[in-house]
């Protein structure tokens, strides 16, 4: 079985299991990072949007062996380590403030898919409003969608 | 058949406070239970079953009272959960923390949080300082471990409080005695118990003194409202830290150790089953996998990655026997459904006849969590841990399929990513044991999406028919049939209900039928006024989804209600205002249309619309804008459902004593969310004997683009109910009608089924059933933002 090195949350990590694996099986399986959770395996729920060199991507959608060894993968579970300070993510700070979660399932991949489009939106000179908001596939089936939309606008004031 | 006139001037008499005095003056009698630290209980079963009863009944009302209104399911569950509530427990540790381990189940609907503040409210502490676990499955509770119909709060509050405040009272008993002062000179906050000469104590130093030697009972006094500090104040949920770092741990998270991934390979048919399977061996020889085994359901795979059972379970050869629906659809379902509708009672002919007939199609009550548990059967004794709404019917059910007794199977219950009714059942738990027992190991047993979407459980197709005849001023007869393929109840619930409603007025009924019973209420003065249910069994899995009949009746109600109006020459607002029934009622109505804007000038092809719905011990009303226009509804969104939408919700509702209002406010969000989905946007389509759907991007729940930008939600904070009453499906059902009833005034059109867009073409090419799971993309860095 290949080795596949790549930088997990700022750390080397090399884990031995088959190129076709998907990343989300590695992370959750056999690393013990459980922060991205599974909803679909397709690529269409969103449950585990992590960041792959800042941008947000799905897990469940990539091979283990199309990450290279200098790949930075950030989940959930280091977010907030890549803002300044010792506390969170000014985002999951806003997602506490406003009480956003519910079951809480879906909610690291929101917080991610979040991050990334206000990342996004400053990139591409956009205000983050209802419209960017709206581009966001993730799914949340407690609806806690309206608190989603007033955190993202808090947490984008802060990043 | 009389006419019945509205009652137009009220002159009930309002409910004073001294009602509330009575309340408040009672004492209650708890438990000091014989431990080592100090340990109270409440016992409550002194109270009759009827003694909180009638605030409808006594009212002279031109539609007589429904048995919801006196009894309703509420008071089902909790007088069901009364004979053992004096096993619920506050105990105070020797680190000066309070621990209650709550026998619910916890899937965000967020009493965790809730059940911390009442308890802080009685011991004067900071919620933070109580611990809440969900308690494992204890079979000596028998119908007080469950979790349905929006009753945990309603149930637990008094027996919880009364456990709380005899704590308390001990605590300052032994303080009093430590200090050497008077009890009615001691303060108590945070835990620590103060004298007037400055001298303190910590909880944890004196629940060893205040421990009972042995088990007695004592009277308790409960805290005034009006001193409540805690209760009735905004509260962010206990857990939001652990779920915005993503440390919070649900079933697959768990690390239990040899429990691998477990995935079943299922049948093409839903409910079909394995005749023989061809490829054992070569399966098991696949990369990553360690145990192939036949179970009833079909073929289990264990493997190291979750990915590895996929690829596994996609590889399987076997022939499948049909399933429980097989050549079945849509139509098929509805004849046979036709075929079991009663018929209506009152002629046509009195005044105008008005009539409609509604078909609401099949809905998955699928959580983004999909169904899952992990189990370690062992010789003689299993441990199951997994989330369960019922955990004790999941331990006897486990139990007698593993053939072991009932007390050697622990249910650990987890908090669920979801529920919405789904996991009153709990049927990977039952998977997850089978299959390890039969590989002789632990499992981590997950269903996939699409075995979530396809064969777990639905909320039922149902048929509602409505016959009101209307004269010039009033309504003489409002009749509602509803007609619904079976809603399967769990063992759980259905003994509760059985062993309780049996003794409600007009007893003796099944499960169904109570469940019918004492839960519809017309809300309305309608005059001669009828609801009944009939199920048809069709062998489909069924259960609740944010409540069963509620929200399918409420949408074909509210419309039925808006063309009495039109024919009487009133508007739909100023009818609910003029013939609802209580005034408690009326008040919400007015409010929300105020609230509301109601009657605001709308642009053609929008409208507003208003619904109103009675339930839980509460009342609320809708008042929503819909945007029919045709660049509204025809917007391209990929892989999406667009339509009608909803663009402002106003919600205004009464649920009695409000424990926590983010809270409440939440849940109610979560339920106009679900109420968008039951009416635009989301069902599932049968054909030839399976469901179509197989995962989010197939049906579609709301998402941000659906979702109204502007959702104003009030929680009456002054409501004249003493008791909390239920919240986590109040959010459906009036805001169903109102949809419904603003969709039928933007277009002119009376829907006559349920969601609007089931019979468009679907906006996708279904995932095919054989193999059964659509597998995982490879493209995932081209989709990066």
């Amino acid at each position: 079985m290949p080795n596949h090195t790549f930088q997990l949350n700022g750390e080397s990590v090399t884990v031995e299991v088959e190129d076709d694996v998907r990343l989300l099986w590695v992370l959750r399986d056999l690393l013990g990072v459980t922060g991205p959770k599974y909803g679909c395996g397709i690529n269409v729920c969103k449950a585990c949007t992590s960041h792959i060199n800042g941008k947000a991507f799905n897990p469940c959608s990539v091979p283990v062996g199309a990450i290279q060894p200098n790949d930075q993968v950030t989940t959930i579970e280091g977010l907030a380590d890549t803002a300044p300070g010792d506390g969170l993510h000014p985002m999951q700070d806003a997602w506490i403030a406003n009480d956003v979660a519910q079951c809480g399932y879906c909610q690291p991949g929101q917080i991610m898919a979040a991050v990334a489009k206000v990342r996004q939106c400053r990139a591409e000179g956009r205000e983050v409003d209802d419209e960017a908001i709206e581009e966001l596939r993730n799914i949340c089936r407690c609806g806690t969608y309206n608190r989603i939309r007033e955190a993202i606008k808090a947490g984008a004031e802060n990043m | 058949m009389p006419t019945h006139r509205a009652v137009t001037t009220r002159s009930r008499p309002t409910r004073e406070p001294a009602h509330r005095a009575d309340v408040k003056r009672r004492s209650f009698l708890g438990l000091l239970v014989a431990a080592p630290v100090l340990v109270t209980a409440a016992e409550i079963g002194r109270q009759t079953v009827f003694d909180s009863v009638p605030e409808a009944s006594a009212l002279a009302v031109p539609s007589p009272p429904q048995p919801a209104e006196v009894y309703d399911l509420l008071d089902v569950i909790r007088d069901s959960a009364r004979p053992t509530a004096n096993l619920i427990t506050v105990k105070v540790n020797r680190d000066g923390t309070v621990s209650f381990a709550l026998p619910r189940s916890e899937n965000g609907q967020g009493i965790i949080t809730s059940t911390q503040m009442i308890i802080a409210e009685e011991m004067n502490l900071d919620p933070d300082q109580v611990e809440v676990t969900l308690a494992d499955a204890r079979p000596e509770l028998v119908f007080n471990q469950l979790t349905g119909g929006s009753s945990t709060t309603f149930s637990t509050y008094t027996p919880i409080r009364v456990a709380a405040a005899l704590a308390q009272g001990r605590l300052l008993g032994a303080a009093a005695n430590e200090l050497d002062q008077d009890i009615s000179v001691l303060t108590s906050r945070q835990g620590l118990i103060t004298g007037p000469n400055g001298k303190s104590l910590p909880f944890g130093d004196l629940t060893t003194k205040a421990a009972a030697p042995v088990t007695e009972a004592a009277n308790v006094v409960l805290k005034d409202r009006e001193k409540f500090t805690v209760i009735g104040k905004n509260r962010t949920k206990s857990d939001a830290l652990a779920m915005v770092t993503g440390r919070k741990k649900f079933t697959t998270d768990l690390k239990i150790p040899d429990a691998l991934p477990t995935v079943i390979c299922r049948a093409p048919d839903l409910n079909g089953y394995p005749r023989s399977v061809g490829n054992l061996e070569a399966i098991r020889a696949m990369p990553g996998v360690t145990d192939v085994v036949e179970v009833g359901n079909g073929v289990a795979v264990r493997a190291r990655t979750y990915g590895q059972c996929v690829d596994a379970v996609n590889a399987v050869e076997a022939r499948w026997a049909a399933g429980t629906v097989a050549g079945e659809d849509d139509e098929s379902v509805l004849r046979k459904l036709r075929r079991g509708e009663l018929p209506l009672a009152v002629p046509k002919g009195v005044g105008t006849t008005l009539e409609s007939d509604t078909v609401f199609y099949f809905r998955s009550n699928s959580s983004l969590e999909t169904n899952c548990a992990i189990a370690d059967v062992r010789a003689n004794s299993a441990t199951i841990w997994g989330p369960s709404k019922s955990p004790i019917a999941a331990q006897n059910e486990i139990a007698k399929k593993l053939g072991i007794a009932q007390n050697a199977v622990t249910f650990h219950v987890m908090e669920g990513g979801g529920s919405f009714g789904r996991k009153l059942f709990f049927d990977a738990a039952l998977e997850a044991a089978e299959v390890s027992q039969a590989m002789g190991k632990p499992v981590k047993l997950m269903w996939t999406r699409s075995d979530d979407s396809r064969q777990g459980r639905v909320h039922p197709m149902a048929t509602t028919r409505i016959r009101a005849n209307v004269t010039a001023d009033a309504v003489a007869s409002f009749e509602i049939r509803h007609t619904s393929v079976a809603t399967e109840t769990n063992p759980g619930l259905s003994e509760a209900i059985t062993a309780t409603a049996q003794k409600a007025p007009g007893g003796n009924l099944t499960v169904s039928e109570s469940i019918w019973e004492t839960t519809q209420v017309t809300p309305y003065n309608v005059g001669a006024s009828t609801r009944l249910l009939s199920e048809v069994d069709m062998r489909f899995n069924t259960s609740s989804m944010r409540n069963i009949y509620s929200p399918d009746v409420a949408t074909a109600r509210e419309l039925m209600v808006d063309r009495i109006a039109a024919q009487m020459g009133k508007d739909p607002y100023e009818f609910r205002s003029e013939f609802t029934k209580l005034e408690r009622w009326k008040k919400v109505v007015d409010r929300a249309a105020q609230e509301g804007d109601w009657g605001k000038s709308m642009a053609e092809g929008t409208a507003q619309g208003i619904g109103m719905h009675v339930e839980y011990k509460g009342v609320a009303c809708a008042v929503v804008e819909l945007d029919c226009r045709p660049e509204t509804v025809n917007r391209k969104i990929r892989q999406a459902r667009t339509g009608p939408r909803v663009t402002r919700v106003t919600y205004v509702v009464d649920v009695g004593l409000v424990i926590n209002p983010r809270g409440v406010r939440a849940q109610m969000m979560g339920g106009i969310n679900d109420a968008l989905a039951m009416t635009l946007t989301s069902s599932l389509h049968l054909t030839d004997g399976h469901f179509v759907e197989a995962s989010w991007d197939n049906y579609f729940y709301t998402r941000q683009w659906n979702t109204p930008p502007e959702m104003n939600i009030i929680v009456v904070d002054d409501s004249d109910a003493p008791e909390p009453g239920g919240v986590g499906e109040f959010g459906v059902a009036a805001t169903c009608g109102a949809i419904a009833c603003a969709y039928a005034r933007a277009t002119g059109e009376q829907p006559t089924y349920f969601p609007l867009d089931h019979k468009d073409p679907l906006p996708f090419t279904p995932y095919p059933t054989s193999p059964p799971v659509p597998p995982s993309p490879t493209n995932g860095l081209e989709t990066t933002f």
